[in-house]
């Protein structure tokens, strides 16, 4: 029975495709691909119903399917493409199979039609929402790294004087590796200050400023100090208007200002190099003529 | 009445969606950067306290007239453990979750108007607004 619908699907593969494309072209204008350009749109169509055919054909071989999936997700088609698609064909199959039986009536028949159509393409459909979805985890996943990267650096911009810049949104995960991260890196950097810098925090609520206490506070208790830099003057409003009380910690405006501090508490003050500045030799030559 | 948008709040990371959906609704009225700024983090607070104590929730936003004013309107709804003494919350420094306390007091100076519903075992609303000045 299989086989007989196979093969009417086989012998007569271009009127199907005929009919597929037609319906698909509808599908087009009234969804997602309306950028794509014609020409791509019709020679993509003909290679998915290559695969498609070439699938039923070989019993099944994925290899083909693993290609074209590839395909589609780098030219960043949207899943509803291949799926919409494969509806599409399941119809019109069905709908071709149908039409080309001589008993109409037989119900058992009509049930083995769609049983095959959907043997066909069900395993066609689950390779590609696989390929798809396998590929959008890959990218989140490969992008949570990313930003793990950059959750939390530590520069030790000089002798004992060490600098924590953070940037972007501040979540229970990230607040815990800036604590391990800050702490790990004052010992290993053998600072006596460590200055927090977040000029990029877009929002300070209560969870950020209560993570922020709670480093500065264990950084002291390490034995160096912190200095919280960076903090705009809304910031600095909504801190107020939330009641949170920062006056037990050192705070600048800017990391400049803070830098300065942290190398008076280090004893050390930017010393212009020594000479004469041009002004000065200028001056001298003119004197001496 | 009728919100013109909504964000449900299941993750940590939808805090951050529905804060980003109110400061730019903010910026589109015209509210200064610090209002932006204060509007901003009263939707993360209320956003975490629905994520922290009820799990999930929604925030909804509204933009509202009244007297040639105008304002945007917040309502964090929940169907969590609820509250038992709201004055209680309302208190400075009074956390359940080892916090600083300052949530939902600091909401309100936030703000310019606020009102919290609550009621043990079916959720908690807080409906709060700031106008344009």
């Amino acid at each position: 029975m299989e086989t007989k619908f196979k093969r009417i699907v086989l012998e007569n593969s271009d009127a199907i495709v005929q009919m597929w494309m037609d319906n698909v072209r509808n599908l087009k204008d009234e969804n997602y691909t309306t950028n794509i350009g014609d020409e791509l749109y019709e020679s993509t169509n003909r290679e998915f119903m290559n695969v498609i055919f070439t699938s039923i054909q070989s019993q099944g071989s994925m290899e083909e399917v693993e290609q074209f999936s590839e395909k589609i997700i780098n030219l960043g088609w949207p899943l509803s493409y291949i799926t919409d698609g494969l509806q599409v064909f399941r119809r019109v199959t069905v709908d071709y199979i149908l039409s080309n039986l001589d008993d109409m009536d037989d119900t058992e028949q009509i049930k083995s039609v769609f049983q095959s159509v959907d043997d066909w393409v069900e395993p066609i459909i689950r390779k590609l929402v696989n390929e798809y979805t396998g590929n959008w985890e890959q990218i989140v996943s490969l992008q949570r790294v990313a930003l793990q990267e950059l959750s939390a650096p530590l520069i030790p911009v000089m002798d004992r004087i060490t600098i924590m810049p953070l940037i972007g949104t501040i979540d229970t995960e990230r607040a815990k590796l800036i604590m391990e991260n800050l702490l790990q890196g004052t010992i290993n950097h053998n600072s006596e200050v460590v200055l927090i810098d977040i000029t990029g925090v877009p929002v300070v609520d209560t969870m950020v400023a209560h993570h922020i206490i709670q480093a500065a506070e264990a950084v002291h208790l390490i034995g160096a100090k912190c200095i919280l830099v960076g903090i705009r003057p809304e910031i600095a409003q909504t801190i107020v208007n939330l009641g949170i009380d920062l006056s037990d910690f050192s705070t600048k405006s800017s990391l400049k200002k803070g830098f300065m501090s942290a190398l008076e508490i280090t004893n050390r003050k930017i010393v212009p190099l020594e000479g004469k500045s041009r002004e000065e030799q200028i001056k001298n030559i003119i004197d001496s003529i | 009445m009728n919100p013109q948008s909504c964000v449900h709040i299941h993750k940590e990371w939808d805090i951050v969606g529905a804060r980003q959906l109110g400061r730019e609704m903010a910026k589109e009225i015209g509210f200064s950067t610090v209002d932006q700024a204060r509007i901003a983090t009263a939707i993360s607070e209320l956003a975490r306290n629905i994520y922290l104590y009820a799990d999930q929730g929604k925030i909804s936003y509204e933009i509202i007239y009244n007297n040639s004013r105008t304002g945007l309107c917040l309502i964090a709804e929940d169907e969590g453990p609820g509250i038992s003494d709201i004055s209680q919350v309302m208190e400075d420094g009074f956390t359940t979750s080892g916090g600083l306390g300052a949530g939902l007091p600091g909401v309100k100076r936030l703000m310019d108007e606020f009102e919290a519903y609550s009621e043990i075992g079916k959720g908690t609303t807080i409906k709060t607004v700031k106008w344009l000045r």
